[in-house]
């Protein structure tokens, strides 16, 4: 096993980590940034060039496909990657490993074909090819806009988007959106590209289709189902903070997500999150709190300060996100009794119902037991059963037993 | 809310579901008090190895005789219980460990429990994964591992359609032909069975009871990696001596394809906090390694920790409590619980309904360990021991 | 644009260059749900939820989204 040392550690390379990660370098501070996925630029910049102009530096370290795995010891952290184990010690962590999207069940839901709404945007930046295909995005949230955007672009025909939130309540959305110029530019920019694709409001998906691989879709829009031929559906419900990292290191968190002060310190001395992990809120505010972050870290209190005001409108907005997409009661009764929720494990919603906690349904179902140690199924019975899941167990991500067991032998310093 | 029964059973863990189930079929009226969730505490922690030791005459008695109940009951469990008769097969590293291994064997021969010695050629047959360098090993065959939170439930469902109740609530203090819960109900009973595992010391908290912590790591699904549940023979040494720490070689094959690998044991002076001791729990994956190499490259998926609730002697207390009237123990079963789980509840039904016991209870006594020693249910005693 | 030669489950397919496993999977089934042995694909896309789990160079239980391919890479699904 490798050990290393740095002055800051930066968990998630995506836009909240980039910015940090830039100040911390431009003031000489010595700079671990890791990811799990290939390459940096977070799930927004997926395939981009983000971070090129960092990479090389010689004080940064740059560790993509990348996992954190365990918080062993004070000031330290367990990382894997496909050339084995790696022991990481810092003085600082800047947590900003972001968000993951809420996927609900629906009948069909495990079909091959159906996949999350940032989901297939994720695979079309790593190459997937859609051209000529049929795609249905369907959901809530302004992912589903961004989505359909790539999806475009990448020469699919996305011939429905299901937003299921009412066309009241994304109109308000929309007429405070002057709030924040920048985005109001954005979704204008996006509705003229999107002008062709039919967008129905209080839309949801029923059910997908197909025996071996999905075929078509049955939506509900008002009181009327309709059902379309497609190749694929891609389904999200908004995202998630990724909270297994910094529950592991004990930060407080609070509805969701993690506790910070005005300066990005979470609970723990010497942690620090920035990005959507303190509240989804997109990329502005993920890149605000980064900066934020970064120049708390380095030392600049009075300036971390002075950008911290900033914060507030896109704390606002983040607020506005969530009110305005709010779930529909229906999106919680989708489930029939056959229908899978805990992919890993094929732990049905009938037997689930039966239980009255998370703990129960885990213990007594197996649910959340697999490799996603409940990633996906205890966020979902949150929404459907109301269950809180406080937390997973030790390592963050499966890991090989030999990185788990440790023995650092070679010692590298940043 | 006053309610009465016959017998109130504190804890709805695998020891007091199986009482619950031995006391009803009795035709008792029992009432089962649970709090969280139905198995959800030292259950739910542990390996569910059914293993008889011979830490004691008396050890083995009772965890003989849970392995056998258990064996005529696996038909009847539910699939969910995972039970799996693999058996326990005991390696041995070297030739002390396997003139070890041929003392265990002629006294599971003497009791009429089929076993066989294994030579170091007829070990990587049975187990071809094992590191080289064995001296041998001692098959158990009809051993068995099972899920003990679903083994738990079932119980439950079986003493509850013979007329037990399942009550919701937490119990806060022993009162007077009863029990106060936390919300201020209270029950009455005649009896009460005090079966809460390490929580028993929040009534009784003068019981000789020392939370053992034990370290746990599953993995991903392996099916066919292993055969058998595979224990180092120096286990026993682990499991009764009274080091601080220890750690020793326990692989189980859950029926799942999953891996179960142990085992760790350490006093728990700072509380029931369940974080990971990483350095033991590196030292115990370290002995894993050393027995089964392959198991480096293999994906983890989770590891806990969970409390044993061990005596000073390492023998469960069950029997009535001195000093308190009508108050029942069945606790302190530190790593063997689910394995006499059903050998346990039917020697303290057998005492609390004063038929004689098959097996001498006297060992178990709670309050063995006091100079107070007061005899216990002479009755029954006398009849299982003459 | 940069080709690369990969086999999935021994057959030869090529694919751009900097795609992921996931992606030169294309929504083909790439495992058996446990229970009922369903096939299952690529479903979050971003290595959360370990449905897209392959076998990539002998290394086994691989998420394909967050892997790239590489010139020669063989991998295996189990559907």
């Amino acid at each position: 096993m490798r050990e290393l040392a740095t002055e800051l550690a930066i968990v998630g390379a995506g836009p909240a980590g980039l910015a940090a990660a830039e100040i911390a370098l431009r003031h000489g501070m010595p700079v671990c940034l890791i990811d799990d996925n290939p390459a940096p630029g977070g799930q927004i910049w997926r395939g981009g060039q983000a971070g090129a102009a960092m990479a090389g530096h010689p004080k940064l370290r740059l560790l993509t496909a990348t996992r954190v795995v365990a918080a062993p010891a004070p000031n330290c952290l367990l990382l894997e990657s496909a050339d084995g184990a790696s022991q990481l010690s810092y003085h600082r962590l800047l947590l900003a490993n972001g968000a993951r999207e809420r996927l609900l069940p629906f009948p069909g839901w495990t079909l091959p074909g159906v996949t999350g709404a940032g989901g297939l945007q994720a695979l079309v930046k790593s190459g997937l090819d859609v051209r000529g295909k049929k795609v249905i995005i369907a959901g809530s949230g302004p992912l589903l806009l961004a989505t359909a955007l790539s999806l475009k672009a990448a020469g699919a025909q996305v011939i429905q988007l299901a937003e299921q939130a009412s066309l009241a309540s994304v109109s308000r959305f929309a007429l405070h959106l002057w709030h924040w110029p920048g985005k109001l530019t954005q979704a204008l920019m996006l509705g003229w590209q999107l002008q062709q694709v039919p967008y129905a409001m209080n839309t949801h998906v029923r059910a997908a289709l197909g025996n071996d691989r999905l075929q078509a879709v049955r939506l509900r829009r008002g009181d009327e189902e309709i059902e379309l031929a497609c190749d694929w559906l891609a389904v999200g419900y908004g995202l998630l903070p990724n909270l297994e990292l910094a529950r592991a290191l004990g930060c407080k968190t609070h509805h969701g997500v993690v506790e910070v002060d005005h300066v990005m310190r979470t609970s723990r001395r010497d942690v620090f999150a920035a990005g959507e992990l303190t509240g989804i809120g997109g990329v502005d505010k993920a890149q605000l709190e980064g900066r934020i972050a970064g120049l708390l870290i380095i030392g600049e209190y009075d300036r971390a300060v002075a950008l911290a005001k900033r914060r507030r409108r896109w704390l606002r907005f983040a607020a506005a996100l969530e009110q305005h997409f709010s779930l529909q009661p229906a999106i919680a009764q989708l489930a029939s009794a056959d229908t899978v929720v805990c992919r890993c494990e094929d732990v049905r919603f009938g037997r689930l119902a039966k239980c009255g906690s998370w703990r129960e349904a885990k213990l007594h179902t197996r649910c959340g037991m697999g490799p996603c140690q409940g990633r996906l199924c205890g966020a979902a019975c949150e929404t459907l059963f109301g269950w809180q899941n406080a937390g997973s167990r030790p390592p963050v991500f499966p890991a090989r037993l030999d990185t788990l067991a440790g023995n650092p032998s070679t010692a590298e310093v940043t | 809310m006053n309610r009465h029964c016959e017998v109130l059973i504190i804890g709805a863990g695998i020891v007091g579901c199986a009482l619950a189930e031995s006391l009803a079929r009795n035709g008792l009226a029992v009432t089962i008090l649970e709090a969280g969730v139905i198995g959800g505490g030292c259950t739910a922690a542990g390996m569910g190895h059914l293993v008889a030791l011979d830490g004691s005459p008396a050890e083995w008695a009772l965890s003989l005789a849970g392995v056998q109940r258990w064996q005529v009951r696996a038909h009847a469990l539910p699939a969910a219980a995972e039970y799996r008769e693999c058996g326990t097969l005991w390696l041995a590293s070297s030739a002390a460990e396997m003139n070890e291994a041929e003392r265990k064997a002629a006294l599971y021969t003497n009791y009429g429990v089929s076993c066989q010695l294994l030579t170091a050629e007829a070990l990587y047959q049975h187990e071809p994964e094992l590191a080289p360098g064995l001296a041998g090993g001692l098959l158990v065959q009809d051993e068995a591992v099972m899920y003990p939170p679903a083994a738990c439930q079932w119980l439950l469902e079986r003493a509850q359609a013979m007329g037990a109740q399942l009550l919701r609530g937490r119990a806060q203090r022993l009162e007077q032909d009863g029990v106060r819960l936390e919300d201020g109900r209270c029950l009455r009973a005649r009896q009460i069975v005090v079966a809460a595992g390490n929580q028993s010391r929040q009534l009784l908290p003068e019981l000789p009871l020392q939370p053992r912590k034990g370290q746990l790591v599953i993995t991903e699904r392996y099916p066919g990696k292993i055969h058998h549940q595979l224990v180092e023979l120096g286990y026993l040494q682990s499991a009764h001596g009274n080091a601080g720490e220890s750690v020793a070689f326990n692989v189980q094959p859950r029926a799942t394809g999953q891996l179960l690998i142990g085992s760790s044991r350490q006093f728990a002076d700072t509380g029931l906090a369940d974080e990971i001791d990483w350095p033991l729990l590196q030292k115990m994956l370290a002995r894993a390694f050393h027995y089964l190499p392959g198991l480096r490259s293999l994906q983890a998926i989770r590891t806990w920790a969970g409390f044993r609730p061990a005596t000073p002697d390492k023998l469960p207390l069950l029997g009535p409590l001195a000093g308190h009237p009508g108050v029942w123990l069945a606790t302190g079963h530190e790593g063997l619980g689910v394995t006499t789980a059903l050998s346990s509840a039917e020697l303290l039904s057998s005492l609390m309904i004063g038929l004689p016991p098959s097996i001498d209870p006297r060992p178990f006594d709670p309050n063995r360990f006091s100079n107070a020693n007061t005899p216990i249910c002479p009755h029954a005693l006398e009849d299982a021991l003459t | 644009m940069t080709l690369i030669h990969i086999k999935i489950n021994g057959e030869s397919v090529t694919v751009a260059a900097h795609s992921s496993v996931a992606a030169a999977l294309a929504g083909r089934p790439n495992r058996l749900s446990v229970g009922e042995t369903a096939p299952r694909a690529a479903f979050c896309g971003m290595g959360v939820c370990f449905e897209c789990r392959v076998t990539i160079d002998g290394q086994s239980q691989q998420r394909a989204c967050q892997v790239l391919v590489r010139e020669g890479m063989e991998i295996l699904c189990d559907a």
